[in-house]
C-alpha cells in the first residue's frame, strides 16, 4: 500500500513532503513526484489523551528519509514504540500506519 | 578578535508587569499592556514621551505594534512586530539593539500582554492549522513537546522523573515569589500522579494559563546610566529558526538554540560558567533540559542528570527560572517577556527572597513555535562590560 505524496529533487536527490516549488534543500525547481512505498520506522509517539478517548500520534520516518505525522493503528496507542517498523494505509480519510 | 558592535551598547532601563493571574472579564490585552508599560516607565523614571520605538507580538491583535501605538498615544518612529511566538520579546531585544545602535530610535518599548485566562483559559492563538497535522489531532502545542520529550527519553534515558524534577524546581522557585500563580507545594510523585495530557507530559508538566502583561524599556547604555536604576547591559543575543512544523525539525532532541545560545555567548565573550541565573522557557518541562544541553550548559543527552536532585531549584547548582517560571509562575500565552524582566530584576539584586547571591551575568532564553524559533539574550551588570 503507496504511502504519502512526496517530490524528489532532480538535482540533489532530497526526498521531501508534498508540495513545494523550491527544493529546501538546494533550491532547485526540478522536483519531480513521487508516492511513498509506505514503508516506515516510528520516530515518536505520544498518546493523546481526549475526553472522547486516547489515541496515537506518531512521527514516522519513511523509507524514501522524509518524516511525517501521522497515526499508528490496530494496537493501543501506548503500546506504539519507537522504532517499530510500520507500513501505510489510507483509512478513507486519510494515510495511517499499521505494525508490521 | 574586535569586540561587537553591539556588545554593551544597549541596557534595559526599565521592567514592568501588569496584573497577573485572572484579571476577570472586561479587562482587554491592551489594558494591560498600559499597565506594564506605566510600570515600566515608572521603574527607568522616563515618560511615555520619551518612547520613540514599538516592538510587540500579539496573539489577539494581526498588527500589534499599531494597535498599541494608537491605545498608548505613541507615535514610534521605528516599528517591529516580528513574531517568533514566545520567543518574540527576546528576538525583539536583539532588533532593538540594532534599532538604538543605528540611531533609529532612542528609547524602545518592548511590550507584550494576554487575558487568555479570562478568555475562557484555552491557548489563543493566530497559529493556522496545519493540513499536514490537523487528520491526526496533535493537541497543539502540548504533542509537540510530547514527541520531543518522548524522543529524548528513548535515545538518552530521560526519565519521567527528570521531568518532573523541571516542574517541582519551578514550584520551589514559585513559592518565593509572591506574585507567583502557584505555590502549592508540589512533589515529584504529584506531577507522576497528576492526569496524562500527551503522553509522557502530564498536566503538570504543562505551563500555567493565565492573564498578564511586561514590558521592558531599551535605550542607549550611556543614557540608561543617566536613568533611576542601575543598567542592564545587553552583552549578546541571537537568534534562529530550522524549522515550522514538528515533523520539519531535523532531529526533534536538538533545537536551534544550539544556534542563538552561539550567537549569544560569542557576542558576550562570556561562557555557559560565567552564567549566574538562567531563565529558559519552560513552557513544558521537557524544554529547559532541551536548552540546558542546546545552550552549552551540559552535553547532548545529559540534560536530565542534569536537573536530577533539585539542581536547578533553590539551592542547587544553577539557579532557572527564579520567579517560577511559565510553569508557576505566570504564562499569559507568550511568556518570553517575563524572562526579561526576571533577568533584571536578578542582576539587580531586587528579587526579595528568591534572589541569587552575586548575579553578574543573566541569561533569557525565548522559544517559539513548536520548539520552532529560539533566542537567547546575555544580560549583565554594570561590572561586565
Amino acid at each position: 500500500m503507496p504511502g504519502p505524496d512526496l517530490q524528489r529533487c532532480e538535482d540533489c536527490g532530497s526526498a521531501i513532503l508534498a508540495r513545494r516549488l523550491l527544493c529546501p534543500v538546494c533550491g532547485s525547481r526540478r522536483l519531480a513526484v513521487e508516492r511513498s512505498c509506505g514503508d516506515g520506522v516510528v520516530y515518536s509517539t505520544t498518546t493523546v489523551h481526549a475526553r472522547d478517548g486516547a489515541y496515537n500520534v506518531a512521527l514516522v520516518d519513511l523509507a524514501e528519509g522524509v518524516r511525517v505525522m501521522s497515526a499508528v493503528v490496530g494496537v493501543a496507542p501506548d503500546d506504539v514504540r519507537i522504532g517499530m517498523r510500520v507500513r501505510a494505509r489510507d483509512d478513507g480519510e486519510r494515510i495511517v500506519f499499521h505494525a508490521g | 578578535m574586535p569586540a561587537d558592535p553591539l556588545r554593551g551598547a544597549v541596557a534595559i532601563a526599565g521592567v514592568g508587569e501588569s496584573r497577573l493571574g485572572e484579571v476577570g472579564p472586561g479587562v482587554t490585552p491592551l489594558d494591560l499592556v498600559a499597565e506594564a508599560t506605566a510600570a515600566a516607565l515608572e521603574d527607568a523614571g522616563l515618560r511615555k514621551a520619551d518612547v520613540d520605538a514599538l516592538f510587540t507580538a500579539s496573539a489577539y491583535y494581526g498588527l500589534p505594534a499599531i494597535n498599541v501605538g494608537e491605545h498608548l498615544g505613541i507615535r514610534p518612529r521605528y516599528s517591529d512586530s516580528t513574531n517568533l511566538g514566545g520567543a518574540s520579546p527576546v528576538s525583539h531585544l536583539l532588533h532593538a539593539a540594532a534599532a538604538v545602535t543605528a540611531g533609529l530610535c532612542d528609547v524602545a518599548l518592548i511590550v507584550y500582554a494576554s487575558t487568555q485566562r479570562s478568555d475562557g483559559g484555552r491557548l489563543r492563538s493566530v497559529v493556522e492549522e496545519d493540513p499536514r497535522e490537523a487528520p491526526y489531532r496533535p493537541r497543539y502545542p502540548v504533542s509537540m513537546f510530547a514527541l520531543a520529550a518522548a524522543r529524548h527519553m528513548h535515545e538518552f534515558g530521560t526519565t519521567r522523573e527528570h521531568l518532573a524534577e523541571v516542574a517541582v524546581a519551578a514550584r520551589a522557585w514559585a513559592r518565593l515569589t509572591p506574585k507567583a500563580f502557584a505555590r502549592d507545594p508540589l512533589s515529584v510523585d504529584d506531577v507522576l500522579a497528576s492526569r496524562m495530557v500527551s503522553s509522557p507530559l502530564t498536566v503538570r508538566d504543562c505551563c500555567l494559563v493565565t492573564d498578564g502583561g511586561g514590558a521592558v524599556l531599551v535605550t542607549s547604555t550611556q543614557r540608561a546610566r543617566s536613568l533611576r536604576r542601575p543598567a542592564a547591559v545587553l552583552l549578546g543575543a541571537g537568534e534562529a529558526h530550522w524549522h515550522r512544523a514538528i515533523a520539519q525539525m531535523p532531529d526533534v532532541t536538538t533545537t536551534a538554540a544550539v544556534d542563538s545560545g552561539a550567537r549569544a555567548f560569542a557576542m558576550a565573550g562570556v561562557g555557559p560558567a560565567d552564567v549566574g541565573v538562567a531563565q529558559l522557557y519552560d513552557a513544558f518541562t521537557i524544554n529547559p533540559i532541551l536548552f540546558l544541553e542546546d545552550l552549552g550548559f551540559c552535553p547532548k543527552g545529559d540534560g536530565g542528570p542534569f536537573v536530577a536532585g533539585g539542581a536547578i531549584a533553590p539551592g542547587g547548582r544553577l539557579a532557572v527560572n527564579t520567579n517560577g517560571g511559565g510553569l508557576s509562575y505566570t504564562h499569559p500565552g507568550m511568556y518570553g517577556i517575563f524572562l526579561l524582566v526576571e533577568a533584571v530584576r536578578q542582576l539587580r539584586g531586587e528579587a526579595g527572597e528568591r534572589q541569587q547571591a552575586g548575579v553578574e551575568v543573566a541569561l533569557a532564553h525565548g522559544n517559539g513555535g513548536a520548539l520552532s524559533a529560539q533566542a537567547t539574550a546575555l544580560l549583565g551588570t554594570e561590572a561586565t562590560l
